[in-house]
């Protein structure tokens, strides 16, 4: 390569809201039931229904918003985007393109080094998805489901300030972990709930006019987001340097091609008439609901990585990862609520519950398990009334089915055994028993006892107290 | 006497009496719909078993005292552009030929829940598209005051049949006119409330910010009466407003004294027909008598108001009927080569000249490059137009001109030109343009025996000044004779 490019990134990341009920009628959210049954004249486009707008989709959208940085439009409008296509029921969709929600945003990621970036938000809008269209290649026809259609959407439009795929990912990272933190979705790429396209150009390092971009869809994880920059980075460069023009042009990424393809080139755009939708009043969020919007925004990682430094004195590298996710640090800080050992709570959370997830192939957003009964488990092992293994044991049942720990180990003897005259009594029986071992215990072969102590554990259930069967032991083996 | 010379509350009455009952009601709408529909053509779609049999259940309702409302029992038509649950609603347009809803309309549900019994559908320009009923995929609808001219339109269907006795009132829609207009066409009153007044849900859009339901019917105090039931604040509808002053029929009272009333110069000036002119300011002059306080005054951008309204109508409808595609209901064509093939020929076979004119129209002027000079263009004219409205009621209570420049035309003299039939709406879409009420009501005929309606404007929300004058003027005026009268007499 002869010459230094500089590659520059924009995105359009979509998010699906979680919101119960769809944008603009009752009909659920709910994924995955049979076709065109979370259905209704609103969401199917029959003639004289007419939309109405969820405030739950304001809400989320604004608090995206204020957590990103931006202006609200506190007067802000839904236009109609027509086209053409079958899954889309009245033939328009209702999005935002004059007087969007948010505008004028940034969010922080740190680069490699160390340093921080802002990547500008150029605006946040609000719009409907469309249904889906099923092809049946046997039958030679398509069918139409509609359940997807109406589940609202905000649409994150960036300004082309990346300049890598390490610097999307941290960007889009961030964004989960924010909209994640409000609730507001739960960001899966995998399942669609998020979504973004990249659009890219290169250009010589130094200048500073942007190069012909590309628009290229169809990037279901962080690692195809990844692979797609590299290869239209590539594609883009070879073409320069061959001396031919790239093209601006919509393309589609084949991930286990590793190619992208031309999907449709700026000439075919479609001109997509938007006008405010007539059938929708201009949404007016009052300075009051503003003010409501924003009392309600949560505590983002940043904050409270600080926070949990000064508060709980554990370390950094376990902050970190409880919060990664509001549903962890959610049950952190209610488990140390109750039982008051941070230390011992993010052991649990660090440890155990991360080997479960890994082994049951679950995410942090799939735990049931309750921050009090993980604060009963700490509070039963710190007073001894159970040992460490019968505690493994217990947690297994407090994550997989959020068992109250007390009663549990009360319904199953799993009490720590410290009385001593039952201890004593299986000692004298496993000493007579193998008189190999004290012999060689007494002959100086100090880990003799320990094959002696695991007999006895194994004689107790596993319930007696380890250190003093030990030292019990010695005592029995040294008359 | 028969029963058809009640108005619809007067025969509310006597079936809430006794006197008579709602199946008789229906039958001898029925008989008169045989005997004149072939004619006329009033109806789309009309099911004379149910609707007798609809209106048996009624009958049993009221006299088990379930229903009780002003309207239990008058037999009411439905413009066919209302969705109706279980009924054909065709938009009169080949494109919903065979469109069942599985939902009524909230007016329709008002309506009915007041006791109303559907008779059917009524004709109407396709997709409300028209000043004549001639766009009616179905057949066009004459006129019952001369059969060689058309009704108006687009409530063409609603006014004929009401003007004919094959109903005793209807629902219209009034997206530039298409009430006031047929209204005055057919000798009738017809009503476009303050916009977000009547629930647009279930009506099938034409222009969605234009669209208004009102009712067109025999006298002043049906008109209130069927305002009342039909006016409600539905939460299906995000332009639907709360009003708790809908208590239209308090406003039924015989005075105008010191009511002031404002005569638009340019109401009245080049392109109206004197006969027109001349029966308006008679009535005008009857309210002056009766303590009316009248002055002329100039209201401005008269001249603006049609090639605005074309831009914001036909623009809402290029969209609003983009979901006419075959692919979920209406008609499909029958044959096609994939998926752009099937919406062309669906929609160019589907659609009339009328429709598919407003639909390129609309397409071109919100197109990229052309917005902002047509379309924002036209809703900044928009607001300006509601501004000269604003100025003029500072100093009136209400707006007195013609509906229409002429009486109604002959079959056939209109489509030809569609500039001249757009023109036609100069005094009644600067109203939807504003979000006003209006009322047409009948104040002459003309040489030629055709009947000639008064338009009375009030400002948003002011429904009330409009029923008082017009109730003024009509006791005043006496009986009107409607081509049914006359028939019997």
């Amino acid at each position: 390569m002869a010459k230094n490019y500089e590659t520059v990134i924009g995105l359009e990341v979509h998010v699906e809201l979680a919101t119960k009920t769809k944008i603009f009628c009752g009909c659920s959210t709910a994924f995955g039931g049979a076709p065109n049954t979370h259905t209704c004249p609103v969401c199917t486009g029959m003639p004289g229904s007419l939309p109405v707008l969820n405030k739950q989709v304001v809400e989320y959208a604004a608090a995206v918003g204020l957590a990103t940085n931006c202006t609200i439009t506190q007067n802000c409008k839904f236009d109609r985007k027509n086209y053409f296509y079958p899954d889309n029921p009245q033939n328009y969709q209702i999005s935002q393109l004059y007087l969007p929600i948010c505008r004028n945003g940034h969010v922080d990621i740190e680069l490699e080094d160390g340093t921080v970036k802002p990547v500008r938000i150029h605006e946040i809008h609000m719009e409907e998805d469309a249904g889906k269209l099923v092809h049946d290649d046997w039958e030679d026809v398509s069918y139409v489901d509609f359940n997807r259609s109406g589940v609202p959407l905000i649409e994150i439009v960036s300004e082309p300030d990346m300049r890598s795929a390490k610097e999307v990912i941290a960007y889009l990272e961030k964004l989960r972990l924010i909209i994640q933190y409000l609730g507001a979705s739960d960001c899966k790429l995998q399942e669609g709930s998020m979504r973004a396209d990249v659009n890219l150009s290169v250009r010589e390092a130094g200048s500073t006019e942007f190069g012909t971009r590309t628009e290229t869809k169809n990037l279901n994880s962080f690692s195809a987001i990844q692979r797609a920059i590299e290869a239209e980075t590539a594609r883009q460069i070879d073409l320069l340097e061959s001396g031919q023009p790239v093209i601006q042009e919509t393309r589609r990424w084949d991930d286990n091609k590793e190619y992208s393809y031309a999907m449709r080139s700026k000439e075919d755009a479609q001109d997509y008439r938007y006008f405010p939708d007539p059938d929708l009043v201009p949404v007016n969020i009052s300075d009051e609901w503003l003010d409501e919007i924003k009392s309600r925004q949560p505590e983002f990682k940043t904050e409270k990585m600080k926070r949990y430094k000064e508060e709980f004195g554990i370390p950094d590298y376990d902050i970190n990862i409880i919060t990664d996710s509001k549903k962890m640090a959610d049950i952190f800080e209610e488990a140390v609520a109750i039982c008051n050992k941070p230390k011992k709570v993010s052991n649990w959370l660090m440890v155990e519950t991360m080997r479960l997830l890994k082994e049951h192939n679950m995410d942090v957003s799939d735990i049931t398990f309750s921050a009090k009964n993980l604060a009963a488990l700490v509070n039963l092992t710190e007073a001894g009334t159970i040992n460490s293994s019968v505690a493994k044991e217990v947690f297994e049942k407090v994550f997989s089915e959020d068992i109250d720990p007390e009663k549990y180990v009360n319904e199953h003897g799993l009490g720590q055994v410290n009385d001593e005259s039952a201890l004593r009594q299986t000692i004298e029986e496993i000493v007579a028993a193998n008189p190999q071992s004290v012999e060689d215990y007494r002959n100086g072969k100090e880990k003799a006892i320990g094959f002696l102590v695991g007999q006895t554990m194994k004689a107790m259930k596993g319930k007696a107290n380890p250190g003093l069967v030990n030292t019990m032991l010695k005592e029995i083996l040294s008359k | 006497m028969s029963l058809l010379d009640l108005t619809a509350t007067q025969l509310a009455k006597a079936i809430k009496k006794g006197d008579v009952t709602a199946v008789d009601a229906m039958q001898a709408v029925i008989e008169q719909i045989e005997k004149k529909e072939k004619e006329l053509n009033c109806y789309v779609t009309f099911d004379k078993e149910a609707a007798l049999k609809k209106a048996g259940e009624v009958q049993a309702g009221i006299e088990d005292g379930t229903i009780s409302g002003p309207l239990a029992g008058v037999p009411v038509a439905i413009k066919d552009n209302m969705c109706t649950d279980g009924v054909l609603t065709t938009c009169s347009s080949r494109i919903l030929g065979n469109f069942v809803p599985a939902f009524s309309a909230e007016a329709v549900i008002r309506l009915e829940e007041a006791g109303a019994v559907i008779i059917g559908k009524t004709n109407m320009d396709e997709f409300a598209m028209g000043s004549t009923t001639e766009t009616s995929a179905y057949g066009v609808t004459r006129n019952p005051w001369n059969t060689d001219h058309v009704p108006g339109g687009s409530s063409g269907g609603s006014a004929a049949a009401v003007a004919a006795g094959e109903c005793f009132f209807a629902l219209g829609s009034d997206t530039g006119g298409s009430i006031r207009q047929p209204a005055s066409y057919c000798g009738v009153v017809g009503m476009k409330p303050t916009y977000g007044t009547v629930s647009r849900y279930g009506l099938i859009a034409y222009g969605s910010s234009l669209d208004q339901i009102g009712p067109l019917c025999k006298d002043v105090t049906d008109c209130a009466t069927i305002m009342e039931t039909i006016a409600s604040h539905d939460v299906k509808d995000s332009t639907s407003m709360l009003r708790t002053d809908t208590d239209f029929t308090s406003a039924l009272v015989n005075d105008v004294t010191g009511m002031r009333i404002g005569i638009p110069r340019t109401y009245f000036g080049e392109g109206l027909d004197p006969q027109v002119k001349k029966a308006v300011l008679d009535a005008v002059n009857v309210l002056k008598s009766k303590g009316a306080i009248v002055e002329e005054f100039d209201l401005d951008l008269v001249d603006y108001a049609i090639p605005t309204y074309y831009t914001i109508a036909a623009a809402e409808a290029s969209s609003n009927l983009e979901r006419f595609d075959g692919v979920k209901y209406g008609y499909r064509a029958k044959e096609y080569d994939g998926l752009h093939d099937m919406y062309k020929r669906t929609r160019s076979e589907g659609f009339g000249p009328e429709v598919k004119r407003r639909i390129m129209l609309g397409s071109f002027v919100l197109s990229s490059g052309y917005y902002d000079a047509y379309y924002l263009k036209a809703l900044r004219v928009k607001a300006l137009i509601k501004k000269a409205f604003d100025n003029a009621f500072a100093k009136y209570d209400i707006i007195i001109g013609p509906v229409a420049p002429t009486t109604a035309p002959k079959l056939g003299s209109s489509l030809a030109d569609p500039i001249k039939m757009y023109l036609g709406d100069i005094y009644t879409i600067s109203l939807n343009l504003a979000g006003l009420p209006g009322m047409s009501i009948p104040c002459g005929v003309d040489s030629d025996g055709l009947p000639i309606g008064m338009q009375i404007i009030g400002d948003c929300f002011k429904e009330h000044n409009i029923i008082r004058a017009a109730y003024t003027y009509e006791l005043a005026r006496g009986g009107f004779k409607t081509p049914y009268d006359k028939e019997v007499q």
